[in-house]
């Protein structure tokens, strides 16, 4: 559907509603000098307004010695998912990754993208809010 | 004494030749920055040391943790890109979130302002040591410490 957006300026966009399950193991991510992982889903697209988007959906902190297993079922986005502007009607091609942050004790930060990604294609005509 | 002050001037400008080569290398105009306050918390406390690069050519992606100030202030602000729309032409306008902060960082802008620029960069966290930068926070609090060194 299309809705105000009152966070933006003052022009009606699109947004985005996603529902989605993750099963991780991070177990071997983590080592001696790994203090946190930033955990981040987001969904990249095009559209005719812009050449690239991405959107953080929903993100999550894993700290050393929290469980690194995630079995998530139906979550929603944490985040809302506003296209600047209507390019997501009709979108084939919403490409929903995984990545992290690896925060150590000291030293460098490095952005990890998960390997495999999940395509959703948008439904061309707006529906309806329950 | 003379070769006192001369030994002095020396260390001073070495000192200040790595400054601004640090500065030249990285391509940021401040590479090296305290984290001064929780809002990125866990990840980074108060008086956390941050290295910076600022490249033309790399790309601000979502996720990332920029460094950047806004337009008519001088304090740079720690947070995370969540949201990213480029144009073709290399144009983008991005939003921030402290991981801390409930909400994204729109309050932080300029009055009207909701999006950044890549001009308000002042560098992405590539490194980061924890406590170092503690000193530079105390000096601040405590100007007489600052008298006292």
């Amino acid at each position: 559907k299309t809705v105000e957006d009152f966070t933006g300026p003052r022009e009606r966009s699109d947004p985005g509603f996603v529902t989605f399950d993750i099963t991780a193991d991070l177990q071997s991510i983590f080592d001696w000098n790994v203090k946190q992982l930033f955990l981040y889903l987001s969904a990249e697209y095009s559209t005719k307004n812009n050449a690239l988007n991405q959107v953080v959906l929903w993100d999550k902190i894993m700290l050393r010695g929290d469980n690194p297993r995630l079995f998530l079922k139906d979550m929603k986005s944490k985040y809302f998912f506003f296209d600047d502007g209507n390019g997501l009607k009709g979108n084939r091609n919403v490409t929903l990754t995984l990545s992290w942050n690896v925060v150590p004790n000291a030293g460098v930060l490095p952005l990890v993208t998960g390997s495999g990604h999940v395509s959703v294609p948008f439904p061309g005509t707006y529906g309806t809010t329950k | 004494l003379y070769y006192q002050v001369l030994n002095f001037a020396m260390i001073v400008s070495s000192a200040l030749m790595i400054w601004k080569g640090l500065i030249v290398i990285t391509g940021s105009e401040s590479p090296i920055v305290v984290v001064l306050s929780g809002s990125m918390e866990p990840a980074f406390h108060r008086g956390d040391l941050l290295f910076l690069t600022n490249f033309h050519d790399d790309p601000i992606r979502a996720g990332e943790i920029v460094v950047f100030k806004v337009e008519g202030r001088d304090i740079p602000i720690v947070h995370r890109v969540i949201k990213i729309h480029e144009k073709e032409n290399g144009n983008i306008k991005f939003l921030t979130k402290g991981d801390n902060n409930e909400v994204d960082d729109r309050g932080l802008y300029k009055e009207g302002q909701n999006w950044l620029e890549k001009k308000d960069v002042v560098g992405r966290a590539r490194g980061f040591l924890p406590y170092v930068g503690m000193v530079t926070i105390i000096m601040n609090d405590y100007p007489k410490f600052k008298v006292c060194i």
